[in-house]
């Protein structure tokens, strides 16, 4: 029989401490029982020093004290309950229903830390998604499980583009193939998990997703859990039921925050910024779970969000995240400010597995050829614009004039569109060549000849 | 083996920490020695001992692990079969085979699987070299197996191992551990000879003695080759942030460098990248030996949702193949991506462990396991008298793409090669973003010879001309950054011309474009040498008064952007007309102004 104990320690933050304990194993769930009332919390063992036991608790550890609980050691990992029926549900970050609908029960548990895919067994994912958003579509082109997050700031309107990628997203374009989002909350306000849940059902999808949620009030050590439970729903709706699946995940930063809480209530040795060394590792365990594999049909695209300290792209969550994820696409708070939405920044944005997805066969042979000039010819505008604060417009050559007509064309009318406006791939890559054609021929010098013949046209 | 293992000491755990974890009673256990943890048998290794007290990291996930349960010693050091099979191959980092693993368990790597290593049943065409009455020493050839279609493994007497050969099979199939060839000592003592034999990671496999690093390593690549050259046997380091083209750059010196054999270690890093090696590599044929490059390949993947304890080790476990296949005699080239993730796993238990930090966090002996593992490379004299040796190129990961942080600064201070990413450069997709104003190599004065010899007389000169030019470009745009071109003066928009075109035209080099990425070294050489033709010849219109803008040719200029794709690898007729276009330009402008 499982002992059940009625003494703690010590509290430190969302730590218990106890002692005297037997027979436990490292992960094990435990029930914490409030001996008044009956309610429950869940934690789980993360440190065992001869009798002396470290449990992480998910919910809040406030009024937890000696003798008005029993800890109760479930012999159990932490699993979760699988099934379809996942779909079009609301959980907390534990996994328990928030929607007031009943309790899933199945014969399928998942350990909700996964386990690590093996190489052998991935497929490399070469297939576009076409979000309908020109800056993504063909300057970082999402593709079938991949893993690419969006950097952000606070104000900038992330949740708007994720729902506006959720909404235009073609991501079972094919008879037959079934999609799914599952969509985790970590952090957020009560607003925003709203707004995502207006546009789920805006976007008539709602019976196709499972949400967990917890939110910025909730309690920190649940934020550690909630991606988990996420990716385990993930993982088997993609890899067990062929779905193809879009993970949402805001804000990894709530995330990478509470690490640092609980690693600081530990006392662990900090790395940067106070946040833990083996934050690296701990975020890889997540968004390695992206992907595809072979000899299953489904897929897992995940598009986390994660809001950057002042808006600082070294700071360590996004750099540790960059290092992760399949590139990255950054929002920047001067394009927001000049009404440009979305707000891409284009050039530190990066999607690095659209290289095998693009091109002759996947959407048009110029593909590469448009990326690579916008690229090269935005990042000259940078230059020719400060070059232009020092010496003033008037006083720049021909040529870099014709670089701030090209600069500033490509952030009204290719980066600037609707939230409802959806362009196609070919759309896009066309007012590419139209917006290149500003700039003298002689300056386009990432463009074959070929499609030069092809696309290239100038007035005058 | 159950039965001698009774006989010893068995620990208990009492603590676990994640990969860390500490027993009692094992004072019998032995310092880095490989231990089997608790009921799943978890392979662990020691890497403390207090008195009765062991701590053992752990190379597999640790949960469910219980106090109480068992602590089981091997009696030998984490240790490595090296032998035919490694190539081709792809392994965890603690040379478990990933496909192996992938038959028990389809999808996910778990846990409790036990040690495996290279194929033990496959039978191997082998040639017996040895004779009877032969005396053999340590690195003596005794026998031969066509490994894959382009390696031929030389099988070796194991270092510390020599004797008269009294007895050798006849040649045909065998196993790895057949027993082919048995020596007698001094000592009058058996030793047998198998195809595969055993060697404890860590410890450095000895050779006779270190040769000058006289070759370099050609890669294929224009910025590398000519600019900042790696000698064979030397070291590199690519730093670099996110996204700035480490892995691109690992990936083609992978694929393209005229090394005889390449050992890849996935460290810490993207699952799907090795993914992307493995659907690839086979498609790729060796500039060399005309074979799939995969023939001469051996992959070591802790990838960075894999157990960090086996991290710390994947790259010890890639440097020790890689001596086994120098000690045969061969060019070996290894790239460690990422070794910042390496340096990290150290962290990460030197924390658990509870170790004093020193900057950010790192135990202070950083420094010195970076020194180690770079010191492992080099030209050298095998035991067997053969010339063999090991080239390590490392990515570094600096936090937040700052080259002052530690893992980046320590590197530094033991590699010769710094190949500096530069964000910018990757920003304005600028490949391989290579800086050239903070990259160096250290081996241009002792390779200047080779190249002189090999490519042209003037090979070193021209490199250290342009790249002035390219110095030259730096201070004259930090100028225009300050009051526009139009104010300087022709001679020095001509710089700035030419520099354009070696920036665009030479150092951008498309790893995509089928013709671009790889390149022969003399093709390497004409375009750079056209490119400054092109100078001279402008600099003589500079002296009669020509602006740059009539020097200036759209035509010519296009040509020399385009010339890396137009100009087919193999038919370099192409420059010599190029060659000829500009001189009819020149001499026609020329003889305008003249007259
Ligand atoms: N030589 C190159 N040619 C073409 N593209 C490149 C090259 N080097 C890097 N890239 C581009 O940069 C992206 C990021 O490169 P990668 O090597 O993955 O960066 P890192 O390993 O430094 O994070 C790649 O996906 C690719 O699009
Ligand atoms: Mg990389």
């Amino acid at each position: 029989m499982k002992k059940e104990y009625l003494k703690i320690d010590k509290v430190i933050g969302p730590l218990i401490e106890i002692s005297e304990v037997d027979d436990v194993f490292y992960g094990e769930v435990v029930d914490i029982v409030d001996i008044d009332t009956g309610s429950i919390k869940k934690g789980k063992v993360i440190k065992i020093e001869e009798k002396n036991v470290i449990i992480q608790v998910f919910q809040n550890t406030a009024g937890l004290a000696a003798g008005n609980s029993i800890i109760k050691f479930t012999g159990e990992a932490f699993n979760l309950p699988m099934s379809l029926d996942l779909q079009g549900r609301i959980f907390n970050g534990v996994g328990e229903p928030i929607d007031n609908g009943s309790a899933i029960f199945s014969a399928i548990e998942a350990n909700i830390n996964g386990r690590p895919i093996n190489p052998m067994s991935r497929e490399y994912p070469r297939n576009f998604i076409q979000t309908g958003i020109s800056s993504i579509d063909t300057l970082a082109t999402l593709i079938r499980g991949q893993k690419l997050p969006i950097f952000s700031g606070n104000g900038l309107p992330h949740n708007e583009l994720a729902a506006q990628i959720v909404k235009q997203a073609q991501l079972g374009e094919n008879t037959g193939e079934v999609f799914g989002v599952v969509f985790a909350a970590i952090g957020v306000k009560h607003d925003d998990e709203k707004f995502f849940r207006k546009s789920f059902s805006e976007a008539n999808i709602m019976d196709h997703v499972v949400m967990f949620v917890n939110y910025a009030d909730d309690p920190i050590a649940e934020r550690i859990t909630t991606p988990r439970c996420a990716l385990t729903a993930a993982e088997y709706l993609a890899f067990e039921k062929n779905m193809h699946i879009l993970v949402v995940m805001t804000d990894m930063t709530s995330y990478c925050e509470a690490l640092r809480e609980i690693s600081s209530a530990r006392e662990e040795v900090p790395s940067r910024k106070g946040y833990p060394g083996y934050m690296y590792s701990d975020l890889a365990s997540l968004y390695e779970r992206a992907g595809m594999l072979k000899d299953r049909k489904g897929s897992i695209t995940f598009l986390p969000i994660l809001t950057m300290p002042n808006d600082d792209i070294t700071h360590p969550i996004p750099d540790l995240t960059g290092y992760i994820t399949e590139g990255q696409i950054v929002l920047g708070r001067d394009l927001f400010q000049r009404s440009i939405y979305p707000p891409v920044a284009v050039l530190p944005s990066l999607s690095r597995l659209m290289k095998d997805g693009i091109g002759e066969g996947f959407t048009r042979e110029d593909h590469a050829d448009v990326t690579n000039q916008l690229f090269a010819s935005y990042s000259k505008v940078q230059e020719v614009r400060a070059l232009s604060q020092i010496i003033g417009e008037e006083d720049l050559s021909q040529t870099d004039k014709k670089y701030m007509a090209f600069g500033r064309a490509f952030e009204a009318e290719f980066l600037n569109q609707g939230f409802d406006e959806s362009r196609n791939m070919i759309e896009s890559l066309d007012l590419g060549w139209q917006l290149l054609s500003l700039l003298p021929l002689t300056e386009l010098d990432r463009l074959s000849p070929e499609n030069i013949e092809k696309y290239f046209s100038q007035e005058s | 083996m159950v039965a001698s293992k009774i006989n010893k000491e068995i620990g208990i755990i009492s603590a676990i920490n994640g990969p860390v974890i500490k027993g009692k009673n094992m004072s019998s256990f032995k310092m880095r020695e490989m231990v089997t943890v608790g009921e799943k048998q978890l392979i662990g290794e020691v890497i403390v001992l207090e008195g009765d007290i062991g701590t053992v990291q752990v190379y597999e996930e640790t949960e469910g692990l219980k106090t109480g349960e068992v602590i089981i010693p091997t009696g030998r050091p984490l240790s490595l079969k090296l032998g035919p099979g490694l190539l081709k191959n792809m392994f965890d980092g603690i040379q478990r085979p990933l496909k192996k693993i992938q038959e028990i368990s389809p999808v996910y790597i778990p846990e409790g699987i036990g040690l495996m290593s290279i194929d033990e049943k496959k039978l191997w065409d082998t040639t017996i070299t040895a004779k009877l009455g032969d005396v053999l020493a340590e690195g003596n050839i005794f026998g031969l197996v066509q490994e894959t279609e382009v390696i031929q493994n030389r099988l070796m007497v194991p270092p510390n191992v020599s004797g008269t050969v009294v007895e050798v099979v006849k040649n045909g199939l065998y196993t790895i551990e057949a027993v082919l060839v048995k020596i007698q000592d001094e000592k009058k003592e058996i030793k047998e000879l198998k195809m595969a034999q055993e060697w404890p990671v860590r410890t450095p496999r000895p050779n006779a003695y270190r040769r000058e690093t006289l070759v370099p390593l050609i890669t294929g690549q224009r910025v590398i080759d000519i600019f900042f050259p790696i000698a064979k046997g030397g070291t590199a380091a690519i730093p670099g942030g996110f996204g700035t083209g480490k892995t691109m750059t690992q990936h083609q010196l992978a694929k393209w460098s005229d090394a005889d054999i390449i050992v890849y270690i996935g460290c810490g890093e993207r699952g799907n990248e090795m993914t992307e090696v493995i659907e690839e590599f086979p498609k790729l044929l060796d500039p060399q030996s005309g074979k799939s490059i995969m023939e001469r390949t051996v992959l070591i993947a802790n990838t960075s949702n894999m157990p960090v304890a086996a991290r710390e080790a994947s790259i010890y476990t890639g440097v020790t193949i890689a001596e086994y296949y120098r000690d045969m005699g061969y060019a070996v080239a290894l790239m460690a991506d990422s070794t910042s993730r390496w340096a990290e796993a150290l962290r990460e238990i030197s924390g658990r462990l509870e170790e004093m930090p020193a900057e950010e966090g790192y135990p202070a002996y950083l420094p010195s396991r970076i020194a180690e593992f770079y010191e492992r490379a080099g030209s050298v004299e095998t035991l067997g008298g053969g010339e063999g040796s090991i080239t390590i190129i490392g990515a570094v990961s600096p936090a937040g793409g700052d080259f002052s942080e530690p893992v980046t600064e320590n590197t530094k201070r033991f590699v010769n090669v710094f190949l500096a990413l530069d964000k910018n450069l990757a920003y304005a997709r600028h490949y391989p973003a290579i800086n050239w104003l903070e990259s160096y190599s250290g081996y241009i004065k002792i390779l200047s010879d080779w190249y002189e010899d090999n490519v042209a007389e003037d090979c070193i000169e021209l490199r250290n001309k342009m790249l002035e030019l390219l110095y030259e470009e730096n201070k004259l745009l930090e100028m225009v950054m300050l009051v526009g071109e139009d104010v300087l003066p022709d001679d020095q928009r001509w710089i700035l011309e030419i520099a354009k075109i070696i920036k665009v035209g030479y150092l951008q080099q498309n790893a995509y474009n089928k013709e671009d990425t790889y390149v022969p070294l003399e093709k390497q050489y004409a375009m750079l040498k056209s490119i400054e033709y092109l100078y001279e010849k402008g600099r003589e219109g500079l002296k009669l008064g020509i602006p740059t803008s009539q020097l200036k040719d759209i035509d010519i200029f296009n040509q020399f952007i385009k010339m890396k794709y137009t100009i087919p690898n193999d038919d370099l007729g192409g420059i010599d007309r190029l060659k000829d276009d500009i001189d009819r330009f020149y001499d026609k402008l020329l003889k305008k102004y003249v007259d």
